[in-house]
Order: structure tokens, then sequence, then C-alpha cells
């Protein structure tokens, strides 16, 4: 009897040490995603951008999002920081005496914080209900409201801070940036590059907008170079025709550029990349590894779960012992 | 058999249901009705402090992660009986396995409380919006099915109530693959609700951020079943005035000691492996909240870590409760101490959010008393007190 004894306790703590152990493999590590070949986005130049905020403003009537008070005056839309109605924001940057534009020590300079649209987007990992997609066609990370439970796992997982929730309604959402994918059907593209007057938002896809970054990363500070505004190139996205637009380019003088095009390796890729003359980390981007949490999470995930093969071993073993020492209710009886 | 050990069979208490105990419970239940009427009206943030930067305040942490840690004593006990054969321990099932009936009921209660869109939550359980790469979507799955499976589990205890003895008869054929199926479920979930965090990477702290905090999780989750054992045993005879069971109490103790000395290997070899032991030096939060966590695992064996002094009840209480917070710790400090998500936000509590966790427990101290007072669970007293 001992022997058996000690044989099924060593038969099921096998199996529940088969399962933990599971979790050290990496038989079956996933990659980092990459940005999908027609993956659109955005190229934030932040040392084009004036401050103005047009695209702050256009990126709230083109999302139906209403105005968000800091003042004591309440005059007008005066957002902080991104929010559940406020999807894109432009930030300052401030040193010392603030005389220089794009200085890094006594200047000033601007960033741009709105979805970067990840190739490997946290917040559609997380999503237990597949209300946060990525598009297979155009990368664009969406919402659906109607799957959404509200569990703010996207607002947790995102390494930017950009899902945001409606705390203050009943009946709250998410609220992030989705391109305005839901302009493309009558040819526009996102508000914040169709309003910008200087072309520091440009909108295009990913593929046009990187080889547009190189280009100016390759200039020589101070140098003339034409800037184009509004869209950059042909990006495609299935359906759409973008409307016709005269040519807005003009030209420019170089930045004096940090070498680094923010979005191209963070994180596995973004499909929204930055320039900068201030460094990244100063202008309140975080500095980020080439490649996503979401990789991690769903390597363990798999490993342990992947096509139900550990857990389902695992109750066979349970299954098994728990058989041989479940008393059945005839053999109970004689117990009191 | 090797299971069969003499043992009382469980019957009810016994008693008046009404008394300061449960009335203090109902108030706070009460009190807890009319700050979620407020929120399903006005939103969560009228009656808490959650933010953009701590979307997870303390209903998720602790009504939820903690929660449902200090509920696993029925699934640790049922695996040390049924699956370890150590039937001695058959009389601690059933009042464990109620304790963990309504903590994981009451956890799953708080996540629709705290869930900002709860009218769509049907979307976890729609195969069109399954999405099993998020960890959330695995816990939520065995979550379910094991409040379903305790629910099977505990049926007896109903049968035996009401006199459906064909019912308990044929239900005892399969009981065997429900316990296992109790056990497999709680190993799952418990991990995973610890894999949550990987997804939110470099925003949790080194110190906790790890691939292996599934495991972490699973083994911090049975210790907190034992310990929560010990720390009922002690209430439950306190309370109903019954001899303590000791002779179960002391070797249980023991077991749970054990798991805590891997639990510790397992915690301090990642921490070398990452080579981020170090952090645990620095003058931060962070550190002060790390060694508060392990003071709870080291000093348990200052209080029980000799024979005599687990034969010492209030040793083994006092045991208990340092384990269930070294537990309660890891989960505080990764989801909310060490979690930063950037730009400054803050986070404590609002006394309307502490209320509700509050009136949550109560829950639990109420139907306690009732099932144990009206239904069969603790073991019979040889002579009534």
């Amino acid at each position: 009897m001992n022997s058996r004894r000690e044989f099924l306790k060593r038969a099921a703590a096998g199996a529940a040490g088969a399962a933990i152990l599971g979790a050290g493999g990496t038989a079956s590590a996933r990659e980092t995603h990459k940005v999908p070949p027609g993956g659109l986005g955005l190229l934030y130049d932040a040392t084009l951008c004036v401050g103005c905020k047009a695209c702050v403003a256009a990126c709230k009537e083109a999302n139906g999002n209403p105005p968000e008070f800091n003042t004591v005056d309440h005059l007008w839309d005066t957002p902080l920081d991104t929010s559940g109605y406020t999807f894109n924001i432009i930030k300052m940057y401030r040193n010392g005496t603030m005389e220089t534009k794009d200085a890094e020590t006594n200047g000033y300079s601007f960033m741009k914080v709105s979805c970067l649209h990840c190739a490997d987007p946290s917040c559609v990992s997380a999503c237990p209900v597949s209300a946060m997609t990525k598009d297979p066609a155009t990368g664009i990370v969406k919402y659906n409201p109607d799957k959404c439970i509200g569990c703010r796992y996207c607002v947790a997982a995102c390494p930017f801070g950009i899902p945001k929730y409606q705390f203050d309604d009943p009946f709250g959402r998410i609220g992030k940036c989705e391109l305005c994918r839901h302009r493309h059907k009558d040819g526009h593209y996102s508000a914040c590059a169709e309003v910008c007057p200087t072309g520091a938002t440009l909108f295009g896809s990913t593929a046009d907008l990187l080889a547009e970054a190189k280009r100016r990363l390759a200039l020589k500070p101070g140098e003339k170079t034409t800037y184009p505004r509004g869209r950059l190139g042909e990006a495609k996205a299935p359906g759409v025709t973008w409307r016709e637009e005269p040519d807005q380019s003009y030209e420019g003088t170089v930045g004096n550029y940090q070498q680094h095009i923010y979005g191209e390796t963070e994180y596995g890729g973004t499909q929204v990349l930055k320039l900068s003359a201030v460094p990244f980390e100063k202008v309140g981007m975080p500095k980020l590894p080439p490649y996503s949490s979401a990789a991690t999470s769903e390597t363990i995930q798999h490993t342990l779960y992947g096509g139900l093969v550990m857990p389902v071993a695992v109750l066979g073993a349970l299954a098994w012992v728990a058989k041989r020492n479940v008393k059945p209710e005839a053999e109970e009886g004689d117990r009191s | 058999m090797s299971a069969q050990v003499h043992h009382a069979k469980p019957a009810p208490v016994g008693g008046p249901l009404l008394n300061a105990v449960t009335l203090t419970a109902g108030v706070l239940i009460a009190i807890m009705a009319m700050i979620l009427l407020v929120r399903f009206f006005y939103g969560l943030g009228s009656v808490t402090h959650l933010n953009d930067g701590y979307p997870w305040g303390i209903w998720i942490v602790v009504d939820v992660m903690i929660g449902s840690a200090f509920a696993c004593g029925g699934f640790s006990v049922a695996m040390l009986v049924y699956i370890f054969n150590r039937g001695e321990y058959h009389p601690l099932v059933r009042p464990a396995l109620l304790a963990s009936l309504f903590g994981y009921t009451l956890a799953g209660v708080a996540v629709i409380v705290d869930l900002g869109r709860w009218w769509n939550v049907w979307n976890m359980y729609w195969p069109w919006s399954a999405n099993p790469n998020s960890v959330m979507f695995e816990v939520a799955i065995c979550i379910t099915l094991y409040i379903i499976v305790m629910w099977i589990e505990f049926a007896p205890t109903f049968f035996e109530k009401f006199g459906m003895n064909e019912a308990k008869r044929r239900l005892s054929k399969i009981m065997f693959l429900i316990i296992a199926l109790g056990t497999l479920l709680p190993m799952m979930h418990q991990s995973s609700l610890g894999t949550l965090w990987v997804v939110l990477g470099q925003q949790v702290h080194p110190l906790w951020q790890t691939p292996v905090v599934p495991l972490l999780f699973l083994l911090t989750a049975i210790i907190t079943g034992y310990a929560v054992v010990l720390f009922e045993s002690c209430v439950a005879s306190s309370a109903y005035r019954r001899s303590i069971e000791m002779h179960l109490l002391t070797p249980l103790a023991k077991v749970m000691l054990g798991i805590v000395v891997a639990y510790l290997v397992v915690r301090f070899a990642d921490l070398l492996w990452r080579g981020v032991l170090g952090l645990a030096f620095a003058a931060t939060l962070e550190a002060l909240m790390f060694w508060l966590e392990m003071a709870c695992f080291f000093g348990v064996f200052l209080v029980i870590g000799t024979a005599a002094q687990r034969r010492n009840p209030a040793r083994l209480f006092l045991g208990g409760i340092l384990l269930m917070l070294g537990s309660s710790l890891l989960r505080l400090n990764g989801f909310l101490i060490g979690y930063d998500t950037g730009g400054g936000y803050q986070y404590f509590p609002s006394l309307t959010e502490i209320l509700v966790t509050v009136g949550m427990f109560s829950i639990e101290v109420l139907g306690y008393v009732v099932i144990t007072r009206r239904f069969p669970v603790l073991p019979r007293e040889a002579a009534h007190a």
C-alpha cells in the first residue's frame, strides 16, 4: 500500500511539475510582429512643429469629442494630456530661458502625443474580447465599443499610456486615435495631418514615411530642402480613394536632428514615426526595448496552453490519481 | 484504504443567525450597495480614485487578485487530500471549500462591478469575440469554470441538508473528475493572474516583472490556501467555541513551510538570474515594499519554524496571517506599488472605494456564518460546547 501511495504522489507531482516547468521553455517563443507592408501611419517632425495645436482642434472635431477645460475661465479646449476625450495633444518641452527653438538647453520644443499604432500592440494582445484589434491591411489599431467590456487592461498594458477610459461616464468608452479611419471612406485621412500648416505631421504609408525620415536625417542641418504637407505619396488603403489635393510642399530649413527615428525599432516598431532635435526621453517618449511585451506574454501563454495540450494532459493525470483516492459513496458510509 | 481515516462527519453548528457579527456585516453590505448604486448611475470616477495611470485599483487588486488567492484553501486542501492522498486532512476540505466558493463567487461579482462596460460582458464567452492571446481571456474562462466546478464540489453539503441521497450518490461517482478539474483550473488561473502583468512590460518594476511570475503566483496561491485554513480554523474555533483541530493544523503548517522554502528559492534565483537583486538595496519605496513582502515569508519561520511552535494555535494563527500578508503584498506590489506608467499619475483608494471592498469581504463573512450554522460543513463536535 505504501509503495503505491508513493508512486501516486510522484505521478501527481511529476504532472504538476511538467506544467510549471513548461513556462520556462522557449521552444515556441513568438517573435515580435512586424509592421504590415501596407501599414499606414504618421511622421511627426518636431523641428517643423510651431505648436499651433490646429491638429488638437481638428482631432476633437473629427472624433466628435468635447472640449476639456483646465483654466479658470473655461474659454477654450485646454487638455493637459490625452484622455478618453482627447486622442491627440501637442506637449511642450521647456528648458531655462526658452530662447531657442529645438535647443536642449535654454530652449523649447514640441512633441505630439497620440497612438503610435505598434507593429505588435500590447493593447490588442491584452484585450480579452477582441474589442481592440489590429487591421491586417492598414495596421490601424482599431477599437470596437460594442465588444469592449471596459476592463481597462489595454489602458494598463500600453507602454505609451495611450488608450484611456472615460471614468466620468456610466457608459464610458476607451478613447484613442484610430488614424481617422472613419473618414477614409470620404477620401479624408488623419485630420491632424490634413490641417497641419507646416507639414510637421504627415500622413502616409509607414514605409514611405520611414524613407522620408531617413532622407531628412541624411541632410545637413541649416541647408534648404523641400517639405511635403498633408499626405505623403500614394498610401494605399483597401477600397479608399484619397481626395485630390494640390501640391502643398514648400522649401524650409533642415533642423538639427537627433540621429534617431523614434518608432523605427521601439517596441518592435510603430507605424507612427517621430523626429526631434531634443533627445526623445527629454520630450517624454519612453526608452523601450526593440521587442514587444505582447510577444513575451503570448509566448508564456501559448507554451502553457497551446492547443490545450498541457491542461488536458495534467487533467488526465489528476483525474487518474483522484479516481484512486476519492472514496465512492458506498465506502464512505462507514466513515461516520 | 489509505484515505480512510476515522474522523467526524460534518454537521451544522447551529445557533442564532442574528448576532453582532452578522448585523455588522449586514450594515457594511448595505453601505456598499448604496455606493454601488452611485457607481452604476454616475460612472466609476464618481466613487473611485481610478485614473488612466492607475486603471486598476483595489477593486481589482484586492477584491479579485488577493481575494481569489485567499480563496485557494479549497483547492490547496483538496489537492493534499485527493491528489497527494493525505486522507487525514479530509475534515478540513468542506470548510475550506466553502470559503473558496464565497471568495471566488465574490471575486466574480467584484469584476462585474469594476467593468466599465459590464453589459458587454457576454463577449467574454462569445466565440467570435474570443482572444486566446489574451491572458485575461484565459483567466476569465478558467475562473468561470472553476466557480461552477466548486458549486458542484460543494453540492453534497446541500444534498445532505435536504436529504437528496440519490443525487449525492450519483454525483459521488464522477466526483473524482470534478476534483481533478477543481485542482487543474486554479493552477491555471492563479498562475495566469500573475502572467497578467507580463504584457505591462517595463511599466512594472524589475523586482516583480519576470517571466516566472506565473510560478510565483501559483506557489503563493497554494501557500495562501494553507495559511487561510490555519487562520480560519483558529477563527472558527474561537468564534464557535469549538476545539481546535491541532492534530491536523500542525502537520499542515509543516507542508506549507516546505512550499514557502520552494517559493523563496525560485524568487531569489530569478532575481539573481535576471541580475536585478541590487535594486532591492536602492533607497526607493519599491525596495522597502519588496523587503516588507520578503519579511512576511522569512518571518514565518521565526513564528512557526520549530515543531514545538507549530503546536501552539496562536502561533499558527499568526503564521497564517503573515503568509496571507506576504502573498497579498506580492500582488499589491506588482500591480500598484511597483507599477508606473509615467506621466505623474497618483492613486490612493477613496473612502467609498475602500467601503466597497469591505462590503465584499462582509458578504463572505455573513455567508460563511449562515452556511456553517445551518448546513453540514464543520466536523461534528464530540461534546457540544
